[in-house]
């Protein structure tokens, strides 16, 4: 058994799927957890699966890990096909929300049970033990039993308990939630340096949009079950196709907008702006802008290439590295961002302000 | 263990101090007392219960001739460790299998379990009586099972009762155990024995411990049920004692309980005393 532990570093099939999810849907009675979901997820990359509490996350996960079986769909693991088969005959492991640590075992016991299982013999199992809890600095506690370590302890200890198994693929599901910020953020780069340095596939559940944004290679947003959008963090936040990823990946405006033909896009207050999509003619859209993307100029006084709002500036929020500034336009309020280093001429409410923005900073958005 | 505990604000002072004691005296007084008389009298002399005449070791002496009774005292222990046993195994599983699955008929089988708690003795004896006369010789097909001696009588009416008393101790103690832990198991590749011999039985062994514990009592206890099942041959000694009693009273009895209640605190004593052993090494380790 102890040969089928992947070498990381010779992984020949280097560009397969770690994970392939296919039209994958979980019902419970008559909740959809998970809906026709499609997924791939590469070999060794960091893989983010973000959306609020409740979307089915966690679901999913589980019928990776085989906790769970899908109502429809497959789910394959380096192209082989899962079904029906039981957790402990699937290539990866889980870090538990809850930890799930065995209480009546020492660190070391609850690190080697994996190996264990899989009849790894004592002296292998040993060393392998040792590497493992070297590798989440948890050296000298081998001895300790789960009750006596504190809450981030613990969180490496399932971490170890996991890695030491060199899954081809590790589930983590909220694995920092119960940490203070402090920790968690400390753990964020830790991770994140981890995975880089054993090259597993990590597939990690988070509602954090920060903290799916700072570790991942890609992130898939999810909303009631569906996966709306899988991409690179900047391309999740810079151009978001919905306007539920752009609403919660970051703070953001919306201009309300109709398409107008497949470059175009027209403005409530008639302006018409080059924005290309691929919805039909006369689609409700949005057209979405974050607020450090807008500039404020006197009125008049933009830049000729850029899309230009007039509007009156209603209030200055002063925030030490930055300034927020509330605009009113003719139709709606507009949120701007400023660096700080701006501060010198600051604007006070009751101007006339012209706000402008790069269309190629603007995405269309529906939904 | 509460050494070094502080002084309670809240402890009693004074009057009330002592009136506390003085409760507690009553009691225990009320406890041990009529332990105290019968231990006393098992060492009379005389015939006539209750009247002192002189120390003397006749009753234990006779106890040790009577045949009827020894033979008794074997009929229950091997009724009590037979029950035991087996109620503890299938108890254990009829909790896990309300507490970890979802089966058609589960809601039933759940409520049915309860009714040997909550039924009369009485009517739970007749019920086996009965059931015995009607199907003994359905048993007796099995082979090595003969329910005409008596003795598998006996045990599996114990276990009939004892089973949902196991039962409801250790499903207590699953109820309180995080499920999680058992699918971390499965993820680390434990099959389902695996996972209940290493993460599930060794966390919830005080249930079964204590239900096991529960089942050995309940068993000696019994005088209602094993009265309607025993078959001659095969009395266990509660329901003996009982029927000597029947029969007048002789001093033998309580040469007979005196026995009976030794054992029982030396069962109970290294019950304890192998709970600290087991439990010593594995107190908080520092490095
Ligand atoms: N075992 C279950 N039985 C019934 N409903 C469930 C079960 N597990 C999850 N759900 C439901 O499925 C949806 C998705 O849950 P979950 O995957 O846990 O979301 P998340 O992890 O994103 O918070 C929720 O509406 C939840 O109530
Ligand atoms: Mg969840």
């Amino acid at each position: 058994m102890a040969d089928t532990i992947t070498d990381p570093t010779g992984a020949a099939t280097a560009t397969s799927n770690a994970v392939q999810l296919s039209g994958v849907t979980k019902r419970f009675g008559d909740v959809v957890a998970v809906d026709d979901l499609d997924l791939s997820i590469t070999d060794g990359e960091f893989f983010s699966l973000l959306g609020p509490s409740g979307c089915g996350k966690t679901t999913t996960l589980r019928m990776i890990a085989g906790l769970e079986l899908p109502t429809q769909g497959s789910v394959k693991i380096h192209g082989e096909e899962m079904g029906l088969r039981p957790p402990n005959k699937r290539p990866v492991n889980t870090v538990f929300q809850s930890y799930a640590l065995f209480p009546h075992m020492d660190v070391r016991a609850n690190v080697g049970f994996g190996l264990e299982m899989r009849k790894v013999d004592k002296a292998e199992r040993d060393e392998q033990i040792a590497w493992a809890i070297d590798l989440v600095e948890m050296g000298g506690m081998g001895h300790r039993k789960p009750g006596q370590l504190s809450g981030g302890q613990q969180q490496r200890v399932a971490l170890a308990r996991a890695l030491v198994n060199r899954p081809e693929v590790l589930l983590l599901d909220e694995p920092l939630g119960a940490l203070d910020l402090k920790l968690r953020q400390q753990m964020q780069t830790e991770l994140k340096n981890l995975q880089r340095e054993v090259g597993i596939t990590f597939v990690y559940v988070t509602h954090d949009q920060e903290e799916a944004v700072t570790m991942s290679d890609r992130i898939g947003v999810m909303h009631e079950g569906r996966l709306l959008q899988v991409d690179t963090p900047e391309a999740i936040y810079e151009r978001p196709t919905t306007r539920f990823v752009a609403d919660f990946i970051g703070r953001t405006n919306f201009l309300e907008a109709t398409v107008a033909g497949r470059d175009e896009v027209v403005l409530a207050n008639g302006d018409r702006l080059r924005l290309s999509s691929d919805h039909a003619d006369g689609t409700a859209v949005a057209v979405t802008v974050r607020p450090e993307r807008l500039t404020v100029h006197g009125r008049g006084q933009a830049p000729d290439d850029q899309h230009r709002i007039d509007g009156v500036l209603e209030s200055a929020v002063y925030l030490g590295n930055a300034i927020i500034y509330t605009i009113s336009i003719d139709w709606m309020r507009l949120e701007v961002r400023c660096p700080a280093t701006l501060a010198g001429h600051r604007r006070s409410a009751g101007d006339d302000v012209t706000v402008s923005f790069e269309p190629e900073h603007a995405s269309v958005v529906v939904g | 263990m509460a050494k070094g505990v502080a002084r309670s604000t809240a402890e009693p002072m004074g009057w009330s101090k002592w009136l506390l004691r003085g409760h507690s005296a009553l009691v225990y007084a009320f406890f041990y007392a009529p332990i105290a008389v019968l231990t006393f009298y098992s060492f009379n002399e005389s015939q006539i219960v209750g009247r002192w005449t002189g120390f003397s070791m006749r009753w234990y002496g006779d106890f040790l001739e009577n045949d009827n009774v020894q033979q008794s005292i074997w009929v229950s222990v091997k009724v009590c460790i037979a029950s035991t046993l087996i109620s503890v195994v299938l108890g254990t599983l009829a909790a896990l299998s309300i507490e970890r699955f979802r089966w058609w008929g589960q809601k039933a089988f759940d409520a049915v379990l309860y009714l040997p708690i909550i039924i009369p003795d009485v009517t739970m004896a007749v019920m086996l009586m009965v059931f015995f006369s009607e199907t003994a010789e359905w048993f007796n097909v099995i082979p090595g099972v003969d329910l005409s001696e008596g003795l598998e009588k006996l045990v599996l009416s114990h276990v009939a009762f004892n089973i949902s008393f196991v039962s409801v101790v250790v499903r207590a103690r699953l109820t309180n155990l995080d499920a999680t832990m058992e699918e971390a198991a499965a993820d680390l590749y434990a099959n389902r024995w695996q996972t209940f011999r290493r993460v599930t039985l060794p966390q919830i062994m005080p249930g079964v411990l204590g239900g096991a514990l529960l089942a050995v009592t309940l068993s000696l206890d019994d005088v209602v049920v094993s009265s309607f099942v025993s078959a001659v041959g095969a009395t266990p000694v509660s329901v003996y004692v009982f029927g000597m009693l029947r029969k007048g009273v002789s001093p033998l009895i309580n040469a007979v309980s005196v026995v009976i209640l030794a054992a029982s605190m030396a069962l109970v004593i290294a019950s304890l005393v192998l709970e600290r052993v087991t439990n010593s090494p594995k107190g908080p380790e520092e490095e």
